[in-house]
């Protein structure tokens, strides 16, 4: 059975999630494109699921039908997800460095015909917890205790899709599912308050027969606390409603610059070193 | 897994027209964008409808200046398409806009039951077609939007080449009555025509004269296709290059009348294949006046990131590859 890394204390997580966001920062703005403050609402939850002793997954066998599977539905936010992986050991420094350059299979989002480690391959909002919902009917089927986790936006919370999927998982009971909304407050073009406000979200879920829990979303302590309790829940699909800041971690870098949703685009080198040392 | 690269260098545009000493001018969703502001006053039913990427397309330009006609209904395609339906039968002109393959694929059901069927006056923009967007990756990049659009009965489908003749597409986009699909580009193409071009839904526009071949094609591809004529004149070939700008209704009888008058026809378009500009032409080219042809276009196959100008090169869209085409077309 694939088995999760030893689970790290919460200080430890701290730790790999202050790595984590230091490699979003060099390979978005070496990048010279991307969305690194999407990826760093998400990194104390991305962190906890690769690091917390969740996601069971090995890198000799990453398509085990028995392992955890972590599906990336707002797949703009993927510098996340490689940085983590590469500070497991997936990946080196330099593969991630290629990020989005032509020929890297390091894409602007996830293709999961090129990396093994991605579940899906997202980019178009909206579809990944369906998708989330699919691998979980299908590991029941087989027998398999494996947990599928889903991350959705905000803003994606918009797409039909998603509350379509909320209501199918909810009529099969996919205990095995838990979907996680970073709560980051913001959408392209501007707060999700402006453009299409969907709070409270828990008891929209709750409504279709979801547990839920509502919780701060940049605390490594309450992710892995509700990471811990969604995992008890056996009878239900669960929801993490995840409120994060978007660019959490280099926010005061971010002020600076008068934006701070500061969508789709990378820092400059200058706002890079800024937000490192902050990081240090 | 062991990646490294092989040494690139990204650069964010193409270059396109350099050859020909054409000026490099704005993107096509710009010019679209101020386009619809500057006929806001104008035509005061004009509305626009988007899907949280109004500053990606260039319609929150227009909506910046008319705030109450600019709607915003968030990440959520299949409604916006289907608001703009509504907003059409109660007598509106909704322009709606996202990513063209957002807007395509994602809505595409209510495209064809609330605009399309009904034949409403929707008209429908997509920006950030091909696989020019670059770095975003195959995701974002629309190549199957002349397809997908030109098969439903009643669309009109446009692709204007530069910021100009966008300017003046938009015009006509609003003036005709029923359904219109346009697709715009992110990056900066080349200026091909003066500020006080007219476009005409239908009409061909012939950009160069030559008598060895003709190029037709669509979009970024026609500064591409000038680019080519310039390489093959050194050879001395010359080389007509048609603008193909409306898709549908197709400009039959230009096509007609290059097959007849140049014997030889190469498309060019930033598109599959299958469904596209080559196949629309050539369906009329068998019919009517049997000539042999060649394809430059992006094949059977999705991109990937990287640059824009390695995109170009890597999938075959330079002037290079229509320059193999026409020689590879004269010689059967
Ligand atoms: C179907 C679809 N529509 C539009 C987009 C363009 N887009 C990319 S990211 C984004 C905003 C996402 O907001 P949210 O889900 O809140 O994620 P955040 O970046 O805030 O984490 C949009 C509109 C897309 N990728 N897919
Ligand atoms: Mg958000």
């Amino acid at each position: 059975m694939t088995a999760a890394t030893p689970a790290m204390t919460i200080d430890q997580l701290k730790d790999a999630a202050k790595a984590i966001r230091r490699l979003i920062i060099k390979i978005t703005t070496e990048a010279g494109s991307g969305h690194p403050s999407s990826s760093l609402s998400a990194v104390e939850v991305v962190t906890a699921l690769y690091f917390g002793g969740f996601m069971r997954h090995s890198k000799a066998n990453p398509r085990d039908p028995k392992r955890d599977r972590f599906i990336l539905s707002k797949g703009h936010a993927v510098p996340v997800l490689y940085s983590a992986l590469c500070h497991a050991g997936y990946y080196t420094f330099e593969e991630i460095m290629t990020l989005r350059k032509l020929g890297s299979p390091f894409e602007g989002h996830p293709n999961m015909k090129r990396l093994d480690t991605m579940e899906a391959s997202t980019g178009s909002l909206g579809q990944g917890l369906s998708l989330g919902l699919g691998q979980a009917l299908a590991c029941r089927l087989d027998g398999l205790d494996a947990h599928t986790y889903v991350m959705m936006g905000d803003g994606e919370m918009g797409e039909g899709q998603v509350w379509e999927a909320i209501a199918a998982a909810a009529k099969y009971k996919t205990g095995n599912l838990t979907a996680i909304v970073d709560q980051n407050g913001y959408q392209q073009t501007g707060s999700t308050h402006q453009v299409l406000d969907l709070t409270p979200f828990a008891p929209k879920f709750e409504a279709f027969g979801w547990h839920t829990q509502t919780i701060n979303g940049n605390s490594q302590e309450e992710v892995v606390a509700a990471l811990t309790a969604a995992r008890k829940i056996t009878d239900r699909p669960t929801a993490i409603i995840s409120q994060t800041k978007k660019g959490f971690g280099i926010l005061p870098v971010l002020e600076t610059t008068g934006d701070l949703n500061y969508h789709g685009k990378p820092l400059s080198k200058e706002l890079a070193e800024k937000a490192l040392a902050l990081l240090a | 897994m062991i990646f490294t690269m092989a040494g690139t260098t990204p650069t964010s545009n193409a270059n396109i027209g350099a050859l020909s000493g054409l000026k490099l001018g704005k993107a096509t969703r710009d010019a679209f964008g101020t386009a619809l502001k500057d006929l806001g006053a104008e035509f005061p039913n004009v509305v626009t409808v988007d899907g949280d990427v109004g500053n990606s397309t260039r319609t929150e330009v227009f909506a910046k200046a008319f705030p109450e006609r600019g709607f915003n209904v968030g990440i959520a395609e299949s409604n916006m398409v289907g608001v703009a339906g509504g907003l059409a039968a109660a007598g509106k002109i909704p322009v709606v806009s996202s990513f063209a393959v957002f807007l395509l694929a994602n809505a595409y059901d209510q495209i064809r039951m609330s605009v399309a069927y009904p034949g409403m006056n929707v008209k429908l923009v997509g920006s950030h077609a091909g696989i020019s967007i670059g770095e975003d990756g195959a995701s974002q990049m629309a190549i199957e939007d002349f397809a997908v659009a030109a098969a439903l009965p009643g669309m009109t489908v446009i692709c204007p080449a530069d910021a100009n003749s966008t300017k003046a597409a938009v015009r006509a986009m609003i003036e005709h009555k029923g359904p219109v699909y346009m697709r715009c580009g992110r990056i900066e193409v080349p200026e091909i025509y003066p500020a006080d071009t007219k476009f005409e839904i239908g009409k061909a526009n012939q950009v160069r004269d030559g008598k060895d071949l003709t190029i037709i094609a669509t979009g970024l591809m026609v500064g591409i296709a000038i680019d080519a004529a310039t390489l093959l004149a050194k050879d001395g070939i010359t080389a007509r290059v048609i603008d193909m700008h409306t898709i549908k209704p197709l400009d039959e009888a230009a096509i007609i009348k290059a097959a007849t008058e140049t014997g030889r026809i190469v498309v060019a378009e930033e598109h599959l294949m299958a469904g596209g500009l080559g196949s629309a032409v050539a369906s009329v080219v068998v019919k009517n006046k049997p000539v042999p042809m060649e394809f430059v276009n992006v094949g059977d196959t999705y991109a990937e990131s990287g640059d824009p100008a390695g995109l170009l090169q890597k999938y075959g869209l330079t002037a290079e590859a229509v320059v193999a085409a026409a020689k590879k077309v004269r010689s059967r």
